[in-house]
């Protein structure tokens, strides 16, 4: 039973789907009501079941828990398992599922479809997160386009088509070098399980390709196909055009799980394979990663303070704020990776909880134009204060979340490169300045506009739904312990094998723990 | 010549001496009532032959004095010629009978067709090969005219056939300068001939071979007429021409390289590989503009075809196995997609503009979403059942060390899945327009709910024909 719990969760979501999908019929309030009811309990059962998954964990155990392993096609495998760097994943993803299930509680239109695309797509997250055979991983991680698309091209804004077909295309390139790249690896290692491949040591003789030498070699070669992937996901600067276009046309519900889950694939993606498969690929690349990370902060933190409509700026805040997380991976060191993860942690709750304050006033007002609002205080008291909660912790501040895995991340990325850590440190003024400027445009101020005259409060359901957020960034923002000690022992197993792969920096990793101490 | 060589060609016989028959009867007794039991019965026999092709024992027979070979790889292509031929049939039945179209020569035309490709995919000969490529062109080429009264299927056979007859003409002269150059047309002998040397003439003639066939499976560069009898021809012949005769062909090019010129893959690898690049690429940038979503599938099927043949192309009895499997899942797919196209009408008329799709989804719940999986399965989106058919020929090229090969065909099914999406996106986010019929014949339902349904299911073991098709081609790669 306990090997077939990670199956469990995984699926039960999609069997909720399947039973949506055949013996759902009508479009009438109940059969409406009824769907709605039955993905939420679906997605509540999971995260219930989920947490046997989190409860039964041992931090201490770096290897991979509640593995499951069958045969495939093709001498595959279907292996699942979790370890302490995707366990979190996992929890994030089932935690924010009914939540998620709960914002769209307004929707009328193809209620029942939407919930089978919010259901498939859970089922595809937790795939992610769990799989432990790279064409498992991959069939996952590509097919949750599939009910993305969907959900921004059916229930999505005036540009949704435009969004929705840049959305797939672009991150849909990225992917299919990655399978290139994984074909290769499964012929060089000759296995496609993942636990295998981590002791697998890919070549890194450098060789010459049309001319170039190539540093690191293969590693080099597989980690830019991974890269490639990866970056779009995330998405990371110059890459990241997708995301705005994606998350301002994405209907609330969908901008929650496309900021919250989706693009932390990315940066799983990268702990995951980039990293620990090829270290010298990633050591030679990570100057470059680092520096693309630190104009990420900065460029789209000052590209945010020009935004005028609200959910693409919090979308550019977003990119800024997966800046940190890649910063945090490449520089490969313990307060870095544990910043990474904690970042994206946290960045699930804060953001998520973000889109979910655009979409309450969106839901009343049907315009995300920050000039459309103003003065909301006024008629709104429990709103700005949840709005002012969120907006803080988006800046950082200490006792927030958010403050966390900024100065893990920072701290790491001083010991490797100061520059870069000190570009990358401007980033969190412009954060609050962009945060704390739409927050005062939108909330402060004078009630002047005739039609906001009527608006109302948040409703008892919209409270409900940000109470979990709020009590959730608190707690990790006082006691980060919580994450910390399970992604920990993980994290130095990672780290401890990342250096003993690069013999030549043998001098250089001895110097970071000397400052570190 | 003993009972032994009968014996062996017995599906063969048997299919033709039913066809003969068939046009007997039909013609002195009741002429068009009959065809709709003739094309069931015709269906009827082909799965029966599939089933016992398939069935039939394994192992390697050269009979007819090395004319004719049956061996597993055969088998293979002759049970999925035979399936899709089936079911192509019965589904367009209906189609037919309303709009007074089904004529007794159907059934037996197709049936004759899908002699001439079991024959093709057995040839152990030059003139064996050539035999059986002829008939089954010709057949086509009626079959593509069948719609008498319209100037454009008329136009399609006469097109199909004028460029059918120029390739025949190009293969036919690349059979002679092997033949000149080799002094054998049998496989076998050409195989010995061209292991101590290739001679420049011999060489000739296997670029002017491979150009004739690239014609027959619409390869780019030879692929201009295409979409244009794709797009005229009556829609169930469409379907007929996008899924048993490409299999056809192209096991042909696999027996040609590997049975004719397995010593030498350097001289023909390069040439696929071309022919492969080019009609990927071509077959998504082209299908981009289309408004038609018959020339649409035409162009589908040449970026597919390229797909197959960089499993060929590589010339490793995986590669054959991977194109194996491609080209089975391959005509699956086209089989639910074509169901689906054959059920376009407004009233009683058929539509093939995509436009006409708009908001289908919302009338056609399930009809829509059995087209969605099926379209992503075309794009290779993962976890349909087509993405395993490119991940094959992928793993292929990149095991036989051709990593380009693979960067580039996974760089056209990006540009490829952009107009898999248009349809999606004008079923379901388009603006209402003047809708399509919902109504659909059972067999057609059947058809696309079904091969839906396979291309989901698919995923816990592709039904078993990994291993089927690795025996095809172990046997013929050796």
């Amino acid at each position: 039973m306990e090997n077939q719990l990670l199956s469990i969760i995984t699926f039960l979501p999609l069997v909720a789907a399947i039973i949506l999908a055949l013996f759902m019929r009508g479009d009438d309030a109940a059969a409406r009501n009824g769907a709605k009811w039955l993905a939420l309990f679906t997605t509540s059962a999971t995260f219930v079941i989920s947490l046997f998954v989190l409860f039964r964990f041992d931090p201490s155990n770096t290897g991979f828990q509640f593995v499951e392993e069958r045969q495939w096609i093709l001498g595959l495998s279907y292996k699942m398992g979790v370890d302490g760097i995707s366990v979190l994943f996992v929890m994030l993803t089932t935690f924010l599922m009914p939540i998620t299930i709960w914002s769209c509680w307004t929707v009328e239109h193809r209620v029942k479809e939407y919930m089978i695309a919010f259901l498939v797509l859970e089922t595809l997250m937790l795939g992610v997160f769990c799989a432990l055979d790279l064409v498992l991983f991959y069939l996952f991680f590509e097919a949750g386009l599939i009910p993305m698309f969907l959900i921004i091209g059916i229930w999505g804004g005036k540009d949704r088509i435009y969004a929705a077909f840049k959305f797939f295309l672009y991150t849909f390139l990225g992917s299919v070098l990655m399978l290139v790249a994984m074909i290769a690896m499964y012929l060089d290692a000759g296995t496609t399980d993942i636990v295998r491949l981590l002791a697998h040591d890919f070549g890194s003789e450098t060789f010459s390709l049309l001319g170039f030498q190539v540093m690191g070699g293969l590693q080099t070669m597989l980690f830019l196909a991974f890269f490639a992937s990866f970056a779009v996901k995330m998405p990371m600067w110059p890459v990241h055009t997708w995301l705005p276009d994606a998350h301002v046309q994405a209907p609330t519900a969908g901008s929650v799980v496309l900021a919250a889950i989706l693009l932390k694939m990315g940066g799983y993606g990268f702990l995951r394979f980039s990293l620990p498969m090829f270290p010298v690929g990633a050591d030679v690349m990570a100057p470059l990663v680092l520096w693309m990370s630190a104009i990420a902060i900065v460029y789209t933190s000052l590209v945010a303070l020009a935004q005028t409509d609200m959910k693409k700026l919090i979308a550019y805040s977003s990119v800024a704020h997966m800046g940190y997380v890649t910063m945090g991976i490449f520089a490969a060191n313990q307060q870095g990776i544990d910043g990474a993860i904690f970042q994206m942690i946290s960045h699930g709750f804060i953001s998520g909880a973000l889109f979910l304050c655009v979409g309450v006033i969106y839901d009343r007002m049907h315009t995300r134009e920050i000039d459309a609002y103003g003065g909301l205080v006024n008629r709104m008291p429990a709103y700005a204060l949840v709005f002012m909660f969120f907006t803080m912790a988006n800046v950082g501040l200490p006792g927030t979340s958010g403050f966390v895995g900024e100065f893990l991340t920072l701290m790491g990325i001083f010991q490797v490169n100061t520059w870069v850590a000190a570009v990358a440190a401007t980033g969190v003024i412009l954060s609050a300045g962009y945060a704390l400027w739409l927050y005062r445009r939108v909330v402060f101020g004078d009630l002047i506009k005739e039609a906001l005259k009527s608006i109302t409060d948040m409703t008892a359901r919209e409270k409900a739904i940000f109470a979990p957020l709020i009590a959730m960034t608190l707690i990790l923002g006082v006691y980060p312990s919580l994450v910390t000690d399970i992604i920990g022992p993980s994290v130095e197993a990672l780290i401890t094998d990342y250096h003993a792969a690069l013999p030549a920096q043998g001098t250089e990793l001895a110097l970071n723990e000397g400052h570190s101490e | 010549m003993t009972s032994a060589d009968f014996q062996t060609l017995m599906p063969e016989i048997l299919l033709a001496g039913y066809a003969m028959a068939a046009l007997m009867v039909a013609v002195y007794t009741t002429k068009d009532r009959l065809a709709p039991l003739l094309v069931w019965l015709t269906a009827g026999l082909f799965v029966a032959l599939a089933l016992y092709i398939g069935g039939a024992g394994a192992g390697q027979r050269l009979v007819f004095n090395g004319l004719f070979v049956d061996d597993p790889f055969a088998r293979f292509a002759k049970v999925t010629i035979l399936l899709s031929a089936a079911a192509v049939l019965v589904m367009s039945q209906d189609y037919m009978t309303r709009r007074e179209l089904l004529r007794f020569e159907y059934p037996v035309l197709v049936t004759l067709a899908v002699i001439g490709m079991m024959v093709m995919v057995s040839s152990a000969d030059l003139i064996t090969l050539y035999m059986g490529l002829e008939l089954q062109s010709l057949s086509l080429y009626v079959v593509a005219s069948l719609r008498r009264d319209s100037a454009k299927s008329s136009e399609a056979g006469l097109k199909y056939f004028v460029l059918g007859a120029l390739s025949s003409g190009l293969l036919l002269y690349g059979a002679s300068l092997v033949y000149g150059y080799a002094g054998t047309t049998q496989f076998a002998g050409i195989l010995s001939t061209v292991q101590d040397g290739v001679p420049l003439g011999l060489l000739f003639g296997l670029v002017f071979m491979l150009a004739g066939l690239a014609f027959k499976v619409s390869a780019a560069p030879f692929h201009m007429w295409t979409p244009d009898v794709y797009e005229g021809s009556p829609t169930p012949v469409t379907a007929f021409f996008a899924t048993a005769p490409k299999v056809a062909a192209m096991a042909l090019i696999a027996r040609l390289a590997q049975d004719a010129f397995g010593g030498i893959p350097g001289q023909w690898g390069q040439v696929l590989a071309a022919l492969a690049v080019a009609s990927m690429f071509l077959g998504a940038v082209a299908a981009i503009g289309q408004r038609d979503i018959k020339r649409l599938m035409a162009y589908s099927s040449i970026a597919h075809m390229g797909y197959a043949l960089i499993g060929l192309s590589v010339g490793t009895a995986y590669g054959v196995q991977a194109t194996l499997i491609y080209m089975a899942i391959y005509v699956t797919m086209n089989v639910g997609t074509f169901a689906f196209i054959l059920s376009m009408e407004r009233d009683g008329r058929p539509v093939s503009d995509i436009a006409g799709l708009n908001q289908f989804a919302r009338k056609e719940p399930l009809k829509a979403l059995a087209m969605l999986v099926l379209l992503f399965s075309l794009a290779g989106v993962p976890p349909m059942v087509g993405f395993f058919g490119k991940f094959y020929v992928l793993k292929a090229a990149v095991d036989a060390g051709w990593v380009w090969l693979a960067v580039a065909g996974a760089i056209a099914s990006v540009i490829g899945a952009f107009y898999y999406l248009r349809i999606v996106y004008f079923m379901y986010f388009g603006a209402e327009q003047e809708p399509v019929d919902s109504r659909m014949a059972p067999v057609q339902w059947v058809m696309l709910v079904g091969v839906a349904a396979i291309m989901v299911l698919g995923v816990i073991n592709l039904f078993g024909i990994e291993p089927a098709a690795a025996v095809a081609a172990q046997a013929l790669v050796r």
